[in-house]
């Protein structure tokens, strides 16, 4: 622990306060004037202020989607390597203002399509820290709309990619570049209106972080990241400290990588030694050839997630990671380069999670928490419209979360790494040619324990248009259940059924499929799973057994099974079809 | 506006705005023709808070001889809150009947993963029946009466005392719905059935058949309430009307509000927004950000250019969500009872646990022994240890307070006790001025533009340190800050909003047929607003769009400048196109000319304007002086040191007087702080301004 500058703990709470608002401003400054609605209303995006010379992460806001909070530091570090590399050519120097765009995945990025601006914040002539913002922009080219292809081989297939490139020099935006982002996409206006709003968002950041250092000066400010960064880092070494020294391992898979039907192994050693923390990540799977790898960078950002679920009272800063040793070597699928395919980077990034949540709950059985649904589900359906036109449905799905030690899971929850919320049925309706038979609960999907996980969901959609459209599906958990800790039990299985020569059908892959045929009045059903249970199935209170066959989310016959009980009637005694 | 002239509905006489909140039940009466008026605060009794409601009245003189009284509750918010509503049942459609329990697919908290979500409708008493209306209005499948009648039977059988009806796109046609709520009412035992194209004909299933399930759920406990109230007012002898505020701070009759109970989530909060922006506008303030410091919340509003902005919907709790326009009012966990204590990362927080009003601060000697912000005010000498507010305890306890921040504050940061006290204080200074930079901020709107004018028992205290903080204009205390929300009872308007989910494109639109839509919904909110029957000097009908280009899903409200008259509104296309532009320029900075317009949304609202109030009513009267309202000098500790401060008795400080800081002004229902390097005038209007020196 570096010693930093005194400051009184009062100072040091207003700023941390009024440094966390920056970037919030600057988070909902993009959600308004964004154009694209993964943006807009699921705010896939996220801001914050970063080291002038490493690019650690100062500060973060409250509000941005969690997985970019662990990723920017890499984004901003990327951009400081350009930097100096460019200098060292002899390139011009960085002026104020100056301001570059990029998108590579395994250069501090994500998947393609989010765009990441990163800019310096120059004080006396000198930098004082760098700003940056990413979101998540809709089309970004790529064989299949909106990206997440399940059978892409190659990053080439999947989008265009940017290394950081300078799009602001001198105060004047870069027209070539913007020509060529706009000859790559499907969707070119959406992506420019996107592009402003981070633009917007830089500006209003640099202003407000001016007038902060204005009102408290410089040297209190710098003073105050010091400070607060050290007592992140003094806060996880206490927190790490506190468990018992040891190595706790966990192992789960992915059910294939989309191209051959082989899992994918998962493989987490966590050692705790005293204070510090090591996740080693070597003995899994090496990289596939389907889009289920990801990049080194994405790795640490996913595992960053998973302590900060679990450690919640440590601030989002680079002193959460000092104490953490991470090995991820490039001989697996966490730490893959260009141009290995990594647009399903959303599916690993939840079994990495769930590993860090399976290790540790060996550790901290008393705060250990059971896996979530753990996957994204990509769908969209596409097609013609009857009066001319395509269109493309695309949502991301919600399953349950895992039973805790505080209670059961939450039914119909996001997964860890999103915020998102999901459109209702009646804007799927009344924006596509699509009925939704279903949108409901799904009974038996979450895994049994003393506290139970919360359920997944079944949606069944029918499309109404008279010609011929197209399901795509990129999803997991259809081999692999979500797990359960401390003697609880695993969740239901994610479940795809499409209809097909008038009987139901199911991916060969499981969770993966491209372009199924459905003619009108066809339908396909997503179930997906439930959280894992927590706690031994046998300690549950016989009234929430009861309850739970009461109000359907546990039949009888499935109650007997998971806790022994013979077959109850409650329905009857309470008058209930 | 129509033009109703002076006739009164009855002759003018006394109005009474009450106010119930959690801790006390604040009245203000007003005699509109001799221009008296007359304060009172009592305190409130939980659960049957009628009581306080007929004592409080009582200490104002005869029930009988009052002309009207309007109400401002929390009884809704509280039902909702502690889900204490009644068991009901919701009918709705074939494999849809877990939209309330599912959610937009959110979770409670960004970080960490726990926390479950029960819904006010169990599983098995929300049923399902066979019926199917599609997104264009057209019928797959008509609804069955007798299926509906059979669901009915069965709720009924499981003891529900109330039930929604929520059929998918029912605001799209609500003719299923219509079906089902007729054969449902044929053999409900009360009146507690509502259907959502009723109360909310709008797209979006999860928001409608929350709102819908939370309005039947309130449904029973507020119609009782009132009902109660009614019966005790009549035992009084009382004739005169009784009229409720509605979260979108206008009144509405004591029959819409037993119908539609969800629309008095936020009906005392919305009330003090309204005397705010009353005293402000006639202060000649006409950009406010007004601040209620309660027990356990710090709520914030603002209001540009003398308007209140209205929310088209708001979360009570996790997955409780109430879709209807209200004012629109941001809360953070910052009140006098929030706990201040240090993190295991070696901070000072204050909140969000609160203390609340039971056991409430330390110095209350309720039993609680944690310090609070409140405790810290009366170690720095800033309350009046002596005459709390209220009058419910004779005094505060100093030393146990100081006890409390000593152990809890002072020593895990290695400061002294009165250091540690000013330390809550100014991280509590730093929360509030977080919530005043959000809601202006962030918004688009200068704060340098803005007074502060704070209200509730603590705003007070606060609001110099807060000017300073946010680079604020000035702060504006109102006369009565402690019962602000009882005197905006007084002085709202009456109000009634209509929604309708339309879906049209601007390039294909009839305007006629529009122009028919709007007239028909304009003289339903106008005929709601008539029949309440308070004295009113006009109506006027707003229209409002909720528009966005073709392909975004988040709309923008668009105000229209047209009128209803003469049985047309003469909207137009170009009207509408002209209307959005304008709007959409203003939210984003940048049109996209080419690109199809929809209308997703009609919104009208009838306004009945009351006769104005005089302000000037509740200055000082004439006559007093500066040195008359001294009331000696006290210690008070401000920026690291105590300082020899001036006490004056705030009610007999004469308009135009001048104080300089540091200063505290005292009145029964609130203590204002004048920190040193600001001056506190009295305005003609009895209002204290403070500014910087």
């Amino acid at each position: 622990m570096t010693a930093p500058a005194p400051l009184d703990a009062v100072t040091l709470s207003v700023l941390k306060g009024r440094l966390e608002q920056i970037a919030d401003e600057m988070d909902a400054t993009l959600y308004r004037s964004a154009f694209n609605p993964i943006i807009a209303e699921a705010r896939d995006a996220c801001h914050g202020l970063y080291h002038a010379e490493t690019g650690a992460t100062l500060v973060q806001g409250t509000t941005g989607l969690p997985i970019f909070v662990g990723a920017m530091a890499f984004a901003v570090k990327a951009v400081i390597d350009k930097v100096n590399a460019d200098e060292g050519r002899g390139a011009a120097a960085l002026q104020p203002g100056d301001t570059f765009l990029f998108n590579d995945p395994y250069d501090g990025g994500t998947h393609l399509n989010d765009f990441r601006l990163v800019r310096p914040v120059y004080r006396d002539g000198r930098i004082f820290c760098w700003i940056a913002s990413v979101g998540h922009w809709l089309d970004i080219g790529g064989n299949v709309p909106g990206g997440f292809n399940a059978r892409a081989e190659e990053s080439y297939q999947e989008g265009v990619r940017f290394p950081p490139v300078k799009l602001v020099s001198n105060g004047v935006l870069n027209e070539d570049i913007l020509a060529i982002l706009a000859a790559n996409s499907r969707t070119a206006q959406s992506n420019y209106g996107d592009l402003n709003g981070q633009l917007n968002a830089l500006a209003l950041g640099e202003q407000r972080l001016a007038a902060l250092l204005d009102d408290y000066g410089d040297e209190v400010v710098t003073a105050a990241f010091e400070t607060l960064t050290a007592r992140s880092e003094a806060l996880m070494r206490a927190n790490i400290a506190a468990l018992p020294d040891g190595r706790y391992s966990f192992d789960d898979y992915l059910d294939n990588d989309g191209i051959t039907d082989t899992p994918l192994l998962i493989a987490l050693d966590l050692t705790i030694e005293g204070d510090r923390m090591t996740l080693d990540f070597s003995r899994s799977a090496p990289p596939c050839a389907g889009p289920l790898n990801i990049a080194l960078s994405t790795s640490v950002a996913c595992c960053y997630v998973a302590l900060k679920h679990v450690f919640t009272d440590v601030p989002a800063n680079a002193g959460c990671l000092a104490p953490i040793t991470f090995i991820i070597p490039d001989t697996t699928l966490l730490a893959v380069k260009a141009p290995k395919p990594v647009g399903g980077y959303t599916e690993t990034i939840l079994r990495v999670i769930g590993t860090v949540f399976g290790a540790l709950a060996q550790a901290w059985p008393e705060r250990a928490t059971a896996a979530p649904f753990g996957t994204i589900n990509a769908l969209s359906i596409a097609g013609a419209r009857d009066h001319g036109g395509r269109y493309v449905m695309f949502s991301f799905f919600g399953g349950g979360l895992g039973g805790n030690p505080e209670g059961d899971g939450l039914n119909h929850g996001n997964n860890p790494i999103s915020m998102a919320t999901m459109p209702p049925a009646e804007i799927f309706e009344a924006s596509y040619p699509v009925l939704f038979r279903q949108w409901a609960l799904r009974p038996d999907s979450a895994g049994a324990g003393e506290h139970r996980g919360g359920l997944g969901a079944i949606y069944e959609i029918e499309v109404l248009n008279g010609g011929v459209s197209a399901a795509f599906l990129l999803g997991e958990r259809g081999r692999f259940a979500p797990f359960g800790v401390n003697g609880g039990k695993s969740a239901a299985l994610n479940r795809f059924v499409f209809e097909k020569d008038g009987a139901e059908a199911t991916p060969p892959l499981a969770s993966k499929i491209t372009d199924v045929a459905l003619r009108q009045g066809e339908s396909v059903r997503l179930e997906t799973p439930g959280g894992g249970g927590w706690g031994d199935p046998s300690a549950r209170k016989r009234e929430a057994i009861e309850r739970d066959i009461r109000l359907g989310y546990v039949t009888s016959e499935q109650a007997a099974k998971d806790y022994g009980l013979p077959q109850l009637d409650l329905t009857a005694s309470r008058k209930v079809a | 506006m129509d033009d109703l002239g002076t006739r009164p509905a009855r002759e003018a006489k006394s109005i009474v705005g009450v106010d119930v909140g959690g801790t006390f039940t604040d009245l203000f009466f007003c005699d509109e023709a001799t221009g008296e008026f007359r304060t009172a605060k009592v305190p409130s009794q939980r659960g049957s808070e009628e009581h306080g409601f007929i004592d409080g009245l009582k200490t104002l003189g005869p029930i009988a001889s009052l002309g009207s009284i309007v109400h401002g509750t929390t009884v809704g918010t509280n039902a909702l809150l502690e889900r204490k509503g009644a068991r009901i049942g919701l009918i709705t459609t074939k494999g849809f009947r877990d939209v309330l329990e599912m959610r937009r697919r959110d979770r409670p908290k960004t970080w960490g993963l726990w926390g479950e979500f029960l819904p006010v409708v169990d599983r098995d008493l929300r049923l399902e029946i066979d019926e199917r209306t599609l997104a264009d209005g057209a019928i797959r499948k008509a609804a069955d009466a007798r299926d509906a009648a059979e669901a009915a039977r069965r709720l009924i059988e499981m003891g529900a005392e109330a039930v929604a009806i929520v059929f998918i796109n029912s605001y799209a046609n609500p003719s299923n719905e219509r079906i089902a709520a007729e054969a449902v009412r044929a053999i409900w035992p009360n009146g507690h059935v509502i259907a959502s194209s009723e109360l909310l004909p709008e797209i979006r299933e999860f928001e409608r058949t929350s709102t819908t399930a939370l309005n039947a759920y309130l449904q029973p406990v507020v119609g009782r309430y009132l009902g109660r109230l009614q019966d005790a007012l009549a035992d009084e002898s009382f004739a005169g009307a009784f009229h409720i505020v509605q979260s979108n701070g206008g009144v509405m009759s004591t029959q819409t509000a037993s119908r539609m109970p969800v629309r008095t989530a936020l009906s005392g909060p919305a009330a003090g927004v309204i005397a705010a922006a009353s005293i402000a506008a006639a202060a000649g303030y006409p950009n406010i950000i007004t601040g209620d410091l309660g027990g356990t919340s710090f709520d914030v509003s603002l209001i540009a250019g003398g308007a209140a902005s209205l929310a088209a919907q708001t979360t009570i709790d996790f997955g409780m969500v109430i879709r209807t326009p209200m004012i629109e009012i941001s809360t953070i966990g910052a009140g006098g009872g929030s706990i201040a204590h240090v993190d295991r990362g070696g901070l000072l927080q204050v909140g969000p646990e609160s203390a609340g009003s039971v056991p409430g601060p330390v110095c209350y000697g309720g039993g609680n022994d944690r310090p609070t912000l409140t405790d810290a005010n009366v170690v720095l000498g800033r309350i009046n240890a002596e005459r709390p507010i209220g009058g419910k305890l004779a005094r505060l306890d100093v030393d146990a307070a100081r006890a409390a921040i000593g152990r809890a504050v002072a020593a895990p940061l290695g400061l002294d006790p009165m250091q540690a006290a000013e330390a809550i204080v100014r991280i509590a200074n730093a929360r509030m001025a977080g919530a005043i930079r959000l809601i202006s901020i962030e918004r688009g709107y200068d704060p340098g533009t803005f007074a502060f004018m704070p209200f509730g028992g603590g705003g007070a205290l606060h609001a110099g340190a807060l000017l300073t903080e946010v680079g604020l204009r000035s702060a504006l205390v109102p006369c009565f800050p402690g019962i602000t929300s009882a005197l905006g009872c007084v002085i709202a308007d009456v109000r009634h909003d209509q929604v309708a989910t339309i879906n049209l494109l601007v390039a294909e639109l009839d305007a006629r047929a529009l122009d028919r839509r709007m007239v028909d919904a304009g003289n339903s909110v106008r005929a709601t607003v008539q029949a309440a029957g308070l004295p009113l000097t006009g109506i006027e009908v707003r229209y409002e769009l909720d528009m966005h280009y073709v392909g975004q899903t988040h709309a923008i409200s668009v105000p229209l400048p047209v009128t209803l008259a003469d049985g047309t509104t003469g909207v137009s296309q170009a009207i509408i196109q002209k209307a959005f532009d304008a709007a959409y320029s203003t939210k984003f900075s940048r049109l996209l000319p080419g690109m199809a317009v929809k209308i997703v949304s009609l919104r009208s609202a009838a306004i009945g304007y009351r006769p104005p109030f005089d302000l000037s009513v509740l200055a000082p009267r004439p006559g007093g002086t500066l040195e008359a309202a001294a009331r000696g000098v006290r210690p008070v500790w401000f920026d690291g040191r105590w300082h020899e401060t001036a006490i004056y008795s705030r009610r007999d400080m004469p308009i135009g007087a001048t104080v300089r800081g540091p200063a505290i002004l005292e009145q029964p229902d609130a203590t204002t702080v004048v920190d040193p390097g600001l001056v506190a005038r009295v305005d003609s209007l009895g209002n204290v301004v403070i500014e910087t020196a």
